[in-house]
């Protein structure tokens, strides 16, 4: 089966010019020769520090950003080759904080895609209910209100909802969680992963943060300074013998024994985990 | 009381003046708007544009007000005495407010806002008249609301070059040395500044989205 987002060997760099004068510039690789293929109904999380990369990445496939070198190829066409306005709404996008439109109540921020592609207003108002509902959100309570109305955990429920509404194939998610407190950050994961394997997406999510890797991922990415240089599944990602991926199993150290699986808990073989 | 027995006894001209002075800058304000909003919508993507226009417009609110009006009166077409020079002279006065606080009011939108409009396939005119106009509303009102203080004001000085309006009365009364006679301009337009400064605010409030 042909992958639904493929990645071949892409380049993208931005040009430098650190004395702010003329002559000296730099150019400097963000993201240097990637080469990755996603398939259809993965949840594939890109995990990175800071600067490695992930979230440019994510803007490649949307074309937000258009690679310098390589091609990133969405349902077998080029990203160039692409309309971006008709790449996008085909794409749902879901950011920290949700992005949602202050000045528009949740409803018509859930329904803006379908208001787009001109969907009949019967249309756009059942499928706002079903995804209010989708996301645990009563529609009656909540359909009105203005995102300034909303507690941080509510909006971004309403940004996952707004990104599922016209029904995209792939999902791109961009740390959607991390301005979250712990408890409902936990929670909405839990939820969230109810709610992708139910509806089968092609999920690209991005995260700084391996446990939250673990927990939604069918397949983990580590990126360090534009490059991959760890890919697996969940199960198997602490077992590569990699120094980046060891600084992240670190981070593991102050979980609660009892959240983590007992099988990585007597793995001999990640002193990181444990020193 | 001799000082109020002029209001009491000039009361309909001194209406009559309000209502003048009331015309000129309420004509002057629509024009200005219909120019400023308009130009930092169009200034907004083009950063070349954008300095050479509140260049300008900055340049003409540095002249002051009195020679403005009398550079005008030489002017073909747009000059000459009365209300229509006048009213070139008040719209020239207030772009530069309207201008700028449209420029920032659509530039400093919050960028999360902007990339999720962006990324979720919205086109550049779609972002910019549901998005960014809507979110810039109460800064635009900000500026339009400075700006009709400053012509309700200026528009007194209209009446140096025959336009009528209050400043008929501030100029007669500096004139003869009377107090009262430029009370009798100067209180109303003053009034007119309140008025107007409370009622825009009641409406920038409204639209202030959070």
């Amino acid at each position: 089966m042909k992958p639904t987002i493929q990645f071949r060997d892409v380049t993208y760099s931005v040009t430098r010019n650190p004395s702010g004068t003329s002559g000296a510039s730099s150019t400097f690789d963000i993201v240097s020769a990637v080469s990755l293929e996603i398939h259809a109904g993965e949840t594939l999380v890109l995990l990175g520090r800071s600067g490695s990369g992930k979230t440019t990445l994510l803007k490649l496939v949307n074309r937000l950003l258009t690679p310098q070198k390589g091609a990133v190829i969405v349902q077998d066409r080029a990203t160039s080759e692409w309309d971006p306005i008709a790449l996008r709404r085909g794409i749902g996008y879901v950011i920290q904080e949700g992005g949602l439109f202050p000045h528009f109540t949740v409803a018509q921020n859930i329904s803006l895609v379908p208001t787009l592609e001109n969907w009949d207003s019967t249309r756009t108002s059942k499928r706002v209910r079903e995804l209010l509902e989708l996301v645990g959100l009563e529609p009656a309570q909540f359909a009105d209100r203005r995102p300034n109305q909303l507690s941080g955990g509510q909006r971004q429920r309403v940004g996952v909802a707004r990104a599922l509404a016209a029904d995209p194939p792939i999902l791109l998610m961009d740390e959607p969680f991390g301005a979250l407190d712990p408890v409902t950050r936990a929670e909405m994961q839990r939820e969230f992963a109810d709610i992708s394997r139910r509806l089968g997406k092609t999920i690209v999510f991005v995260t700084h943060d391996l446990r939250e890797a673990r927990r939604l991922a069918t397949r983990i990415v580590l990126l360090e300074s534009g490059r991959i240089v760890a890919s697996s599944t969940p199960e198997e990602f602490l077992r590569i013998d990699h120094p980046e991926v060891r600084a992240f199993a670190a981070t593991l150290d102050s979980t609660p024994a009892d959240q983590l699986p007992h099988s990585q808990l007597q793995q001999p073989t990640e002193p990181g985990a444990r020193a | 009381m001799s000082r109020w027995q002029f209001f009491v006894t000039h009361r309909s001209d001194i209406f009559q003046a309000t209502l003048t002075h009331l015309t000129l800058v309420s004509i002057s304000m629509l024009i200005a708007i219909a120019i400023a909003v308009p130009l930092g919508m169009f200034v907004v993507q083009r950063p070349a544009l954008r300095s050479i226009a509140l260049g300008i417009a900055s340049v003409l609110q540095t002249i002051p007000s009195l020679a403005l009006f009398g550079f005008l009166i030489p002017i073909p077409f747009i000059g000459g005495i009365g209300t229509r020079t006048a009213i070139v002279a008040l719209v020239l006065y207030a772009l530069l407010p309207i201008l700028r606080n449209t420029y920032v009011g659509l530039t400093s939108i919050d960028s999360a806002v902007l990339q999720a409009a962006e990324a979720m396939g919205m086109t550049d005119n779609q972002i910019l008249w549901r998005v960014r106009l809507p979110l810039a509303l109460s800064i635009i009102l900000a500026g339009i609301r400075t700006s009709t203080i400053i012509t309700i004001g200026v528009a007194t000085i209209a009446a140096a070059i025959g336009a009528g309006g209050l400043g008929t009365f501030i100029f007669r009364g500096v004139a003869m040395v009377n107090d009262a006679v430029i009370l009798a301009g100067a209180i109303p337009a003053a009034l007119l500044a309140i008025v107007a400064d409370g009622l825009l605010a009641l409406l920038e409030r409204r639209l202030k989205v959070t």
